[in-house]
């Protein structure tokens, strides 16, 4: 499915983001004990975790959501303070959560520019550029792989790996130097996973940085270039693509032990 | 959201046929009925209902109506209700008529300090609703009650004891901005018109129109420039995303306040031109002005293809509603049919309606 060429064999790349030991408290729980973590351009970071491991807290805090209690944010080697997920997304950290901000009852195009809309001619007969929103639109999906029916068809009749492809494009589209997608294959069947999968492959070979959220440990292998896992709060290592076994990437996440014994009962399915 | 992705079948979808791609117009069902509603009083109707002068009859109350249908029907695409427009038609008409009688002030001062109070007064409803997060149903609810009751007491100040306050006609005699409020437009047009015998005429020369009321003007300008705004700006996507997913659509930086508090003043602003177009036609206003007309302007842009949970809908189609409204209410009195029927008439037209457009809903988004 997706071309195995880690970018970061061979040369020594700067990471566009560096969270250097990360912690964030709320009140007297410690959801993140330290966590250090980076991504190059042209990488598909994989962060993998089971629920209740600190994930969602942590890209909230790459993303400008939460100000990390203690740490620092590198941004192009320089030390960052985001106030607000606007701060992130202006310096050029696009988040695709999973709502992914899209309105089913409007079209593509019109999800595609919201809030962005293009325009042209002067006030007042300043107008939405709807030829060109159309093209741009069907562009940017084409070069993702999806061929869209046309630019005015609903968000609702997409499917849900099309929706997602839909708010990459988006992210992409407006200048993302990294890109987190929060768990982007969780609801997907096997086919539409395949497409987000090859969509993130296309992505990080136009530079973009992906860091990839998921606790589906196939589904990191087959594009990750880097593996991190965390594990109540911290980080259990970072590996590199071929360094690590499947196996090994679920034990971490499950947290060794209780997982190996399951296993034995369940024939090695999981 | 993650939950309700749904597993199609397959990526490609199936090509879609003119019928389909009609029925993703909002506007359908009420082009729709108001074509059903010209074929029934065609058969039903004395034939005079679609003459010049019936269809400037029933015209007139649908573009009244419909002036407030589509500042309805905006606010609703962006997912709020205003239950106070009827109310604020009386209370506008009362500020007008106190600023123009009590206080003698001509047109051009009149009419912008009522328009700016209106404004103040959507400014305060959308603040309410936006500030507490509370349905704008229910608050707009209570100034449903506020103004009316404000419209009462505030005419009995200004008139000594009475619910209407008459004399404006008298007041503002030779005003040069009366023409575009009131009365009526290419008279010239209509009398040449009626000289070539194009359009009817009474014995003794004069046409049985004299112009088209300006207001039916008001009506289609509107309609046209909101149908602009909506489907053709950055605003009019806006009004969309905000009443698609508020909170999506301010994650991709749409400002949702702005949007629906800028509605809020729309529609009290639209309730005031009615308010001055009635109150300078009929020379007085009273606090009864604008009775349930918040109800009839939401049903007409639900019939216009309005959902009742936002973002979804058109102006055209409110458009549509309005004149389907006046249709009914007039033109019972050109049949045999007793004039009663025409709330029944509604009633049902507004059920077809809602159960048509959430038909509609679910085959354009494919899924809920």
């Amino acid at each position: 499915m997706a071309d195995k060429t880690p970018a970061t064999n061979g040369r020594e790349a700067t990471p566009i983001v560096h969270m250097d030991k990360i912690e964030k408290h709320f009140g007297n729980i410690i959801a993140l004990a330290g966590v250090s973590f980076d991504v190059v351009a042209g990488e598909c970071h994989c962060l993998l975790g089971d629920n209740g491991a600190g994930k969602s807290t942590f890209i909230k805090t790459m993303s400008g959501v939460h100000k990390p209690t203690k740490g620092e944010i590198l941004f192009e080697g320089k030390p960052m303070v985001f106030d607000s997920p606007r701060d992130a997304m202006d310096a050029g950290i696009a988040t695709v959560f999973q709502d992914l901000a899209m309105i089913p009852l409007m079209s593509v195009t019109r999800n595609f520019f919201m809030g962005r809309e293009p325009t042209k001619g002067r006030w007042p007969l300043k107008r939405m550029d709807m030829q060109k929103a159309n093209d741009e639109t069907m562009r940017a999906m084409r070069e993702l792989g999806i061929n869209l029916r046309g630019p005015d068809q609903a968000v609702g009749t997409l499917s849900g790996g099309e929706r997602q492809t839909v708010a990459i494009a988006r992210a992409v589209y407006f200048g993302a130097k990294v890109l987190i997608l929060d768990e982007p294959t969780s609801a997907l069947g096997v086919r539409q996973t395949s497409n987000v999968l090859a969509t993130i492959d296309r992505v990080r070979k136009q530079g973009v940085a992906v860091v990839f959220i998921t606790h589906n440990v196939r589904h990191a292998l087959a594009v990750g270039d880097r593996f991190t896992v965390l594990n109540r709060g911290k980080t259990l290592g970072t590996a590199k693509r071929g360094d690590i076994t499947g196996n090994e990437l679920q034990d971490m996440m499950a947290g060794g032990q209780e997982m190996a014994e399951l296993e034995g009962s369940l024939g090695g399915t999981v | 959201m993650a939950d309700v992705a749904p597993i199609v079948a397959d990526e490609r979808l199936k090509r879609e046929g003119v019928v389909t791609t009609l029925m993703k117009r909002p506007e359908l069902g009420a082009v729709a009925g108001a074509i059903a509603v010209t074929i029934f009083f065609l058969f039903t109707a004395s034939p005079t209902m679609f003459t010049l002068s019936g269809v400037m009859n029933f015209m007139t109350p649908a573009a009244q109506l419909g002036i407030l249908a589509i500042g309805a029907a905006m606010l609703m695409i962006a997912g709020e209700f205003d239950l106070s427009i009827g109310s604020m038609v009386a209370f506008s008409g009362l500020i007008f008529g106190a600023f123009v009688v009590t206080f003698g002030m001509p047109l051009v001062i009149a009419i912008p300090a009522t328009f700016a109070i209106a404004a103040a007064l959507g400014v305060l409803n959308g603040t309410i609703v936006l500030k507490t997060g509370l349905p704008s149903f229910i608050v707009t609810l209570a100034f449903l009650f506020i103004l009316r009751g404000a419209s009462l007491v505030g005419l009995k100040i200004a008139t000594g004891g009475s619910t209407q306050l008459r004399g404006v006609r008298d007041a503002l005699s030779g005003d040069w901005l009366a023409p575009i409020f009131s009365g009526n437009a290419f008279t010239g047009l209509f009398t040449y018109l009626g000289k070539i015998g194009v359009i009817d005429t009474f014995p003794n020369g004069t046409t049985k129109v004299p112009g088209i009321p300006v207001e039916i003007l008001w009506f289609i300008a509107f309609a046209l420039i909101a149908t602009y705004v909506l489907l053709r700006t950055p605003q009019g996507n806006w009004i969309f995303a905000s009443g698609g997913d508020e909170n999506a659509a301010s994650n991709s930086g749409v400002p949702v306040r702005k949007v629906k508090i800028s509605l809020f003043v729309l529609t009290a602003c639209c309730a005031t031109l009615v308010a001055i177009i009635t109150v300078i036609d009929a020379g007085s206003t009273d606090a009864r002005r604008g009775f349930m007309k918040e109800f009839e302007a939401i049903i007409a842009a639900v019939i216009g293809g309005c959902l009742l949970t936002g973002g979804y809908g058109s102006a055209i189609g409110a458009f549509f509603g309005a004149i389907i409204f006046g249709m009914v209410t007039i033109g019972l009195t050109y049949t045999n049919f007793d004039q009663d029927w025409y709330q029944v008439f509604l009633g049902a037209m507004l059920l077809a309606a809602v159960l048509f457009n959430n038909f509609i809903r679910k085959r354009v988004t494919g899924e809920r």
